[in-house]
């Protein structure tokens, strides 16, 4: 090979990246337009609807302010909810911190505006498998996974609104969501601990599903944690 | 919905302030400073830790359906599943779990 067409690390990171960020835009399109409609429907200005999709840019949070604002709730409790919503990122960014804290801070700006599930979850499966990769390459590749999702995100909520017109339910979309998710996780049970630490996520998750917005999932969320530890802690005394 | 515009524009900006700071926490403040042993252990589980608990509620009790339990949404969650462990590859998880999800559908509505 000659120099020439041997691209550089942090440039094919880069791509990398954006190939493995290419299946949610299908995953994008139903809940973005989604948005776009019932934003429309309650009420919001074309310049509203858009500023939440670009400045919030986090679809469930979005949804749970959307539905709290219908209802007419105080200012205090739509941000509150909301903002619990969101709170299981915080563990992305302390996990992402990891392995990105040595990044340039604005780098690690640019990262926290496209933290998300989608973008968080394929970084950090690709940062385990390959602990070699350097910063840089790290920062390129959750870059590129961001490329093909968020421009969708926003353009979608904008077809959203102008149509008028969600996908239609039949085509089952919304179960795309839960499918990309698993398919997300499925391959990281590499071990008893992950497996165990899914199994209490699942089942606290479930069992503490009707408390308000986000904190179920808060709770499950730091007990599976907790289990996935003590299990590996278990394990290596064990193997000793 | 009975707000005023600077309420609704309010909402917005404080969400995405807020939202960012959520994102931007641990990732700013801590930067190059190592972390703790344990945190670093408990931090290895978040991906298994949080994702299969958000996603547990909409496969067994979907918004589409009304949350009435649906065998056809299941049986298509457990394929990913079982093809995401078996073939270690989301791409694969994904596709055979929408085929699974969309056979299942056209077997049930020619029924």
């Amino acid at each position: 090979m000659t120099t020439s067409t041997v691209k550089t690390p942090a440039k094919s990171a880069y791509w990398a990246g954006a190939r493995d960020g290419t299946p949610f835009i299908l995953m994008a399109m139903p809940f973005a337009t989604l948005f776009g409609v019932i934003a429309m429907d309650a009420g919001l200005t074309l310049a509203q609807a858009m500023g939440f999709t670009i400045l919030v840019i986090a679809g469930a949070a979005q949804f749970a302010a959307l539905q709290l604002m219908v209802e007419n709730a105080s200012i205090a409790l739509v941000l509150l909810a909301a903002l619990a919503v969101n709170l299981r990122m915080a563990m992305y960014s302390a996990s992402l911190a990891a392995y990105l804290g040595a990044a340039p801070l604005w780098q690690r700006v640019c990262i926290a505006y496209l933290n998300f599930d989608q973008t968080y979850i394929t970084s950090i499966a690709r940062y385990e498998a390959r602990p070699e990769m350097t910063v840089a390459d790290r920062v390129s590749y959750f870059l590129g996974v961001a490329t093909p999702i968020t421009p969708s995100w926003i353009v979608m909520t904008y077809v959203g609104i102008e149509a008028g017109q969600a996908i239609p339910e039949a085509w089952a979309l919304d179960f795309i969501l839960p499918i990309m998710f698993l398919a997300m996780v499925a391959p990281m049970l590499k071990s008893l601990a992950h497996v165990a630490a899914a199994a209490v996520s699942v089942s606290v998750g479930l069992l503490l599903v009707n408390l308000p917005a986000g904190t179920g999932l808060l709770i499950a969320a730091a007990s599976a944690m907790v289990t996935g530890a003590l299990i590996e802690t278990w394990m290596e005394r064990r193997a000793r | 919905m009975t707000y005023t515009t600077v309420e609704i524009w309010a909402i917005i900006a404080i969400m995405g302030i807020g939202t960012f700071l959520i994102r931007f926490s641990f990732l700013g403040l801590i930067g190059e400073r190592p972390m703790p042993a344990v945190i670093l252990r408990l931090l290895r589980y978040t991906p298994v830790a949080v994702l299969p608990g958000m996603v547990a509620p909409l496969v067994l009790w979907p918004g589409a359906t009304d949350g009435q339990f649906d065998p056809v949404r299941m049986l298509a969650a457990t394929a990913t599943v079982l093809i995401g462990v078996w073939s270690r590859n989301v791409l694969w998880a994904i596709l055979g779990g929408a085929a699974t999800l969309y056979a299942a559908m056209g077997i049930t509505a020619l029924l």
